[in-house]
């Protein structure tokens, strides 16, 4: 079972003194250079027009307001469909999305990890393989397909490639390989439980860490989606399309655009923190084997 | 495949019935098992395995989504090498971008994982958001264009005109010798994701007393420790890493052009997957785009390849 080691003292052997203080320099550095353009949209977004185009610029706020934000409130107001058709295609992508890759995935991921039957491995390295190749591969030729099947312009071009992702299935089985123990699902069955009953009330739960990991990389992923080849029609398109419309409209609207990008952000960040312990814990099953 | 996994299951020879008779049995005494992955595997095979047998056949073809396609064989390859200039300096911007920032945001990540692992827990969790975020957040990478602002209010810009260090403000966007550098620094500042994740969960999973052992056996300092120990104890995280950094060093295509517009100053920014998407999606060459598809992939998987021969060489 894949369990973290909590460190007892931060002293250890082996560490010089003056490589403390390097890696702390580094550390300082590269944080720096990773946080401050974050800090810097935040600042950005809560600086009125005249900070905006202040020379010399200035990094931090002066006098604070939250104008941009109901600058951004009044463009969503002006669009063609209303706002909230924009939000709710997202919300809607997003939330089935995730729940369907995370019950294929982890169907599927029980049936080859726990499970013996003849072409499992097979099935299981072709995902391993789907993992070296970007979807930038496969976009052009799904067009095709998804125009066969008629998934062009409906919510499914978004949905359905979204529930079956190979890193939700790799993810999921690897974790189920060395957190659920066989003989506990060997005596469930030897009680006469039915292998779905197994994979449900009994492996499910203990893989909570893996699906939670699932639903922010998912979640996460199909938030962040803009506009997508596959959807023409206003109404189907996302939250983050409509917002990057609205706001490269003029260069007046830099402020606007950076509470956005702030309003954007927040969503995936808050869901990392609340489930970044459990996101570790799965990540630390994911090695590949040569 | 089948017939490996079956004889390696299979106790003893049996006379009774055949490999394939066995295999059958074998099969329908786990419906159960099919049925669990048959709806993961049914979408899986047709928007991510169809896919790219679609593409090979494609890329002998001249289809155009319009009329019915015609075998030319290997004309698109030929006019993709030998007649489109553009591609090749696709190829050449693709393969300096993908060498900078594929190794480049490996070994950050693996760094930077394995100095926050040095840290108290509760800073070790701060630290990991603080690198993580910038993947996360959407386009916020978009915040490098007001860093980056051709005019005197960029902050860039304005900061270098208050020092006196230029005089008048320059079009970083614009201008070809600085867009590279630029959207590579942007490409790593948001390229540490999912292998930082694992490289920060891989430190904290090696056994400790390894660590002591190490010690009495005459490992004198981190590097040997990190070296002989760490790495080869979670070369299975590296090689997932790397899998991951090198298939998100050939996907940046979106942000350049979200950063530089399409098509960039002179081409100069211009990678395989641009050159891909205007081919596909805005001139319909799909016989053409699936060529290029078709080099991409063999690029990517090939890249990998040679990633796992390197990783082999770890603590020895």
């Amino acid at each position: 079972m894949a369990k973290l080691r909590i460190r007892k003292s931060n002293h250890a052997m082996n560490r010089s003194l003056g490589g403390d203080i390097g890696i702390n320099l580094v550390l300082l550095v590269m944080g720096a250079f990773m946080f401050l353009p974050m800090l810097y949209t935040v600042m950005q977004s809560l600086k009125p027009l005249d900070e905006l185009w202040q020379y010399p610029p200035r990094f931090f706020v002066r006098n604070p307001t939250l104008g941009n934000f109901s600058t951004l409130l009044n463009l969503m107001g002006s669009s063609w469909v209303p706002f909230s058709r924009y939000i709710f295609n997202t919300a809607f992508v997003s939330i089935i999305g995730t729940v369907g890759n995370v019950f294929l995935s982890s169907m599927a991921a029980y049936s080859i990890s726990k499970m013996k039957f003849p072409g499992k491995k097979m099935l299981f390295k072709f995902v391993v393989w789907s993992l070296m190749f970007h979807t930038t591969v496969t976009a052009i030729t799904n067009f095709w397909t998804m125009s066969k099947i008629g998934f062009v312009d409906t919510y499914l071009a978004r949905i359905v490639p979204a529930c079956a992702t190979s890193m939700g299935l790799y993810l999921m089985k690897q974790f189920m390989d060395s957190s659920v123990p066989n003989s506990v699902l060997e005596s469930a069955r030897l009680d006469g439980a039915s292998e779905i009953r197994v994979f449900w009330q009994i492996a499910m739960p203990m893989v909570k860490p893996a699906w939670l990991t699932l639903v922010v990389f998912c979640f996460k992923d199909l938030w962040n989606a803009g506009s997508s080849i596959y959807i023409y029609s206003e109404q189907y398109k996302s939250f983050n399309y409509a917002i990057q419309q609205i706001v490269t409209g003029g260069i007046s609207r830099q402020g606007a655009g950076a509470a956005s990008t702030v309003i954007m952000m927040l969503v995936p960040i808050l869901v990392f923190v609340i489930t970044q312990s459990n996101i570790i814990e799965t990540m630390s099953t994911s090695g590949m084997k040569d | 495949m089948s017939q490996k996994t079956e004889t390696a299951k299979k106790p003893v020879s049996r006379k009774d019935m055949t490999k394939w008779q066995w295999t059958l049995k074998e099969m329908s005494n786990n419906k159960t098992g099919y049925f669990l992955l048959a709806p993961f595997y049914i979408i899986f095979f047709v928007f991510t395995i169809l896919p790219v047998i679609l593409s090979i056949f494609f890329s002998f073809t001249d289809f155009n989504l319009l009329e019915t396609p015609n075998f030319i064989w290997f004309d698109n390859y030929i006019r993709l090498f030998l007649e489109d200039d553009i591609f090749m300096l696709a190829i050449k911007n693709t393969l300096v971008f993908a060498a900078v920032t594929g190794p480049g945001s490996y070994l950050i990540s693996l760094l930077m994982a394995w100095f926050i692992n040095e840290l108290p827990p509760k800073i070790r969790a701060v630290m990991t958001l603080i690198f993580y975020a910038p993947s996360i957040s959407g386009n916020v990478y978009m915040v490098w264009t007001y860093i980056f602002a051709a005019d005197s209010h960029g902050f860039l810009n304005g900061t270098l005109m208050d020092l006196g260090v230029i005089s008048t403000p320059i079009a970083w966007l614009k201008n070809a010798s600085y867009i590279m550098p630029i959207v590579i620094i942007v490409a790593l500042w948001t390229s540490l994701g999912t292998s930082f994740l694992t490289f920060i969960a891989g430190f904290q999973i090696v056994d400790r007393s390894l660590y002591e052992a190490a010690a009495v056996d005459g490992v004198k300092n981190r590097w040997q420790e990190l070296w002989f120990i760490t790495l080869p104890y979670m070369r299975p995280q590296m090689l997932f890493g790397a899998v991951m950094a090198i298939t998100g060093a050939f996907g940046f295509g979106g942000v350049i052009t979200n950063l530089v517009g399409f098509p960039s100053p002179d081409y100069c920014a211009h990678t395989i997957m641009h050159h891909l998407d205007d081919y596909g999606s805005s001139r319909f060459e799909m016989g053409y785009a699936s060529t290029i598809a078709v080099v991409l992939f063999f690029m990517m998987i090939g890249s990998n390849m040679l990633v796992r021969k390197m990783l082999g060489k770890v603590g020895k």
